[in-house]
């Protein structure tokens, strides 16, 4: 196996490496293990890696694919450092960010004093699909819209964290953050120890706490269920995880009754009222009586039950409007309004193709553009201008004109690489950073979070629905 | 606990126990064939009527071979109650109430499943059948004993433990019902030498071999019949499956004094009884193949209640909640 010494970082931002090729400080240990590896044996704990994550059924399901088609998320076993410095400004933007967009929710629902003073154009809310005239003049449980986010980070060629895209709906992923650093530390023990990493592990009592704290206050010890579209979700794994890992039910629509006013869940000794819905079915689903009423998913009479304070749900309904595509590219004009700071985290620089002149601009320079919906998640429904064929330009060309408000351009960022392992040698692939977020008491970030890598030489998808895989993300305390 | 993740565990455990039955099935008749004059095609065709699907083996013009019989009963995935389909639809199940059950039996019961999968046991399968079958046997105990020592002993265990021991009842039922009437016909084989390898057989189906000798020493359909069904203490006799499958449904119902409290409690009470008071000259008297064919018909009749009390509430929910 060829180690790091022909190892080139290729002109791009490498986590691990410095464009000198000398270790960055915090993966001088890491780097020395692997160097230090009998041939043939990083491969080995790879292959073992891999096989204890199919032993342990840690799989996602494939949409589209044949039904109940299971994978494992391709996992690399070489992790991404986040030295103390840069996770202290992604700490702090995050939190800024966060409080930034659950003020908005709560003002874009209720008062609208952000529309009424300009900064954000009034068409562009009204006509967002994940806008929710359900949820006008309503405030959750303790005033909190978004509990649970997953904000995609990315790192430029100059070395500067952006925020790509913000996840307030029902971001998933954390489970395999917990997954990811249990093999990794069976993986490299004494260098995970000597690098002082900072746990992941108290997330799930983390969210517990949040979600209790949503509870009515008459209610001495809430029954909390985490509700799952079903085994033929990607994401069921997670879902099942989480229960597990907190010690609540985990409930499918059909296991859900709206009763008196009340949400039950249906027991072999008869109903059980619930308190607290940690909710993974989107807004669409969650209730056929006041959304989408084909769903079989959801609960008839949840919507009704949680507006009149019989419930609480994480995340509350309506929160698509934050990270609506284009919204995003008003989250630092939100940020200055809400907190009267300058965004710590940046956004990068975004197009909106419902204005005319930036739209002009994307249709000019589609090759070098990446284009986006609004509305769409996991890679679909977006362009990489670069990396497309004339012809799927042209057809997307087509989509903006048809649906301008629906679509955003950003440049083509040169996003940073960490090694990673292809065959039998070490080469750079592309990665992000998704750090999960609970807003209950008070704003927690997960120190870590998942870091996604586009496994495909050169790509820049990382969705796991698009052949990306994940590494196991390690900050460092402070000092190191 | 939620009726859905009741009725997954209870099906869970009653498709690896049906499993694990299928392949003990195949085992002791690998083994028999061993002692066997040859006679081609005799020995297969009993196996799929235990099962009591012939009509689905016969559909596209299979032979009683050994391998077409094996391939049906291990591995045909259009067949619902081949090894595969049964692992599958357990891991299936698992899967749903993975969040119940211990990390150890979803590890296990996930690599069982994905062993069975893979390409190279079919190979297996048919090179090396008497190894092939005992491991599954074994994977089988492995999961039982993963789950008596990592899971509480509470209500979703209670569940888990009722299906195996329905399931169980009902397969040494048909077992005693297919050999019964295949070898008691043929009267000028009474005692034998191959009859008494053939009963010999039909106790090793049930793993009873041994402790049907230390009982009753000689073997006589009578008194195998009468160990199969009515032993109080071996665990695959249908009268020990019936009364274990009780104790958990006491302990689930909190052992209400009242008596019986559901249909399903009535049920596998009355039946209890009945065993617990019956002998084996009743059912001489009454027919054996009648009286087995009424105890199955009633073990369905109990699977039903159970389902009807606990799984399926929503026909009842007006009562139910005038009960809160």
């Amino acid at each position: 196996m060829e180690t790091f010494a022909q190892y080139d970082v290729g002109g791009f931002y490498d986590e691990l490496i410095a464009a000198d090729g000398i270790p960055r400080p915090g993966a001088q240990l890491l780097v020395d293990k692997i160097e230090s590896l009998p041939p043939g044996d990083l491969a080995m704990r790879q292959r073992a890696a891999e096989r204890l994550l199919l032993k342990m059924g840690i799989t996602f399901n494939v949409y589209g694919g044949e039904e109940g088609t299971e994978k494992i998320f391709p996992f690399d076993i070489i992790p991404r450092i986040v030295p103390a410095t840069d996770w202290r400004q992604i700490e702090a933007g995050l939190k800024q960010r966060i409080f930034a967009l659950n003020e908005f929710l709560q003002d874009i629902y209720n008062d609208k004093k952000i529309l009424k003073d300009g900064v954000i154009p009034k068409d562009l809310i009204y006509s967002s699909r994940t806008y929710r005239r359900e949820c006008e003049g309503f405030t959750p449980p303790r005033r909190i819209w978004c509990h649970v986010t997953g904000t995609d980070l990315v790192r430029d060629g100059d070395g500067r964290f952006y925020v790509l895209e913000d996840n307030l709906r029902c971001p998933s992923g954390v489970s395999y953050v917990l997954e990811n650093r249990q093999v990794l530390k069976r993986t490299f023990p004494q260098v995970f120890e000597a690098s002082k990493v900072r746990p992941v592990d108290d997330y799930p009592s983390k969210l517990l706490e949040m979600l209790e704290y949503l509870a009515p206050d008459h209610v001495q010890a809430p029954t909390i269920g985490v509700l799952t579209p079903g085994i033929y979700n990607s994401a069921y794994f997670e879902h099942s995880f989480l229960s597990q890992q907190m010690g609540v039910e985990l409930v499918e629509g059909q296991d859900l009754v709206v009763n008196d006013g009340h949400v039950h869940m249906l027991t072999t000794k008869g109903l059980k009222r619930v308190d607290v819905l940690y909710r993974r079915i989107d807004d669409d689903f969650v209730d056929p009586l006041v959304f989408r009423p084909d769903s079989l998913l959801g609960v008839p009479g949840l919507i009704a039950a949680y507006k009149a304070g019989r419930i609480a749900m994480a995340n509350a309904p309506g929160t698509g409007i934050a990270d609506d595509k284009v919204v995003y590219a008003y989250v630092p004009q939100i940020i200055r309004y809400y907190t009267g700071e300058e965004p710590i985290l940046a956004n990068v620089p975004t197009y909106i193709c419902g204005d005319d002149e930036d739209r002009s601009y994307v249709l000019d320079h589609l090759d070098q553009l990446v284009v986006k919906a609004a509305n769409e998640s996991g890679g679909y429904g977006m362009l990489v201008g670069p990396h497309a064929t004339p012809e799927q330009r042209r057809a997307f060309a087509e989509k903006i004109k048809a649906e301008p408000r629906n679509y955003m351009a950003q440049p083509t960022l040169s996003l940073s690489r960490v090694p990673t392992i292809v065959g039998d040698r070490i080469e750079g692939r592309h990665v992000d950073l998704r750090p999960y977020v609970l807003f209950g008491r008070e704003i927690y970030v997960q120190p870590g979070g998942l870091t996604r890598v586009a496994l495909t030489r050169g790509s820049l998808v990382v969705n796991s629905s698009q052949g990306g895989g994940s590494k196991d993300t390690w900050v460092l305390e402070e000092g190191r | 606990m939620l009726s859905r993740v009741a009725n997954s565990i209870y099906w869970m455990c009653r498709y690896i126990e049906r499993a694990e039955n299928v392949a003990r099935f195949i085992g002791v008749n690998l083994n028999l064939l061993l002692d066997m004059p040859s006679e081609v095609g005799k020995h297969w065709e009993p196996l799929v009527m235990i099962t009591g699907d012939q009509e689905l083996f016969e559909q596209d013009d299979r032979q009683y071979t050994k391998e077409a019989v094996i391939n049906f009963l291990t591995f045909e995935r259009r067949y619902a109650n081949s090894i595969s389909s049964c692992l599958a639809a357990a891991r299936e199940n698992a899967r749903s109430i993975r969040e119940i059950i211990s990390s150890e039996m979803w590890e296990h019961l996930n690599s069982f499943h994905l062993s069975l999968a893979d390409a190279t046991s079919r190979r297996t399968a048919l090179e090396e059948p008497h190894k092939f079958f005992k491991i599954i046997q074994m994977r089988s105990h492995l999961f039982t004993g993963l789950m008596d020592s990592t899971m509480s002993h509470g209500e979703a265990w209670n569940f888990a433990r009722i299906g195996m021991m329905m399931e169980r009842a009902d397969k040494t039922s048909r077992i005693l019902d297919v050999k019964y009437f295949m070898l008691l016909p043929q009267v000028d084989l009474v005692n034998t030498p191959i009859d008494n390898i053939q009963w010999t057989a039909v106790l090793r189906s049930a793993s009873a071999f041994e402790m049907y000798r230390k009982e009753h020493h000689l073997i006589t359909p009578r008194q195998v019949a009468s160990f199969l069904i009515f032993d109080s203490h071996f665990p695959r006799s249908i009268r020990h499956c019936v009364g274990k499958a009780q104790i958990c449904l006491q302990r689930i119902m909190n052992g209400s004094a009242n008596g019986a409290a559901n249909a399903a409690e009535k049920q596998l009470g009355r039946l209890r009884a009945e065993l617990d008071y019956a002998d084996i000259e009743e059912v001489v008297a009454t027919g054996m193949h009648e009286y087995l064919d009424n105890l199955q018909t009633r073990l369905n009749r109990i699977d039903m209640a159970i389902g009807t009390t606990f799984f399926n509430l929503k026909p009842s929910l007006e009562t139910l909640s005038s009960q809160q």
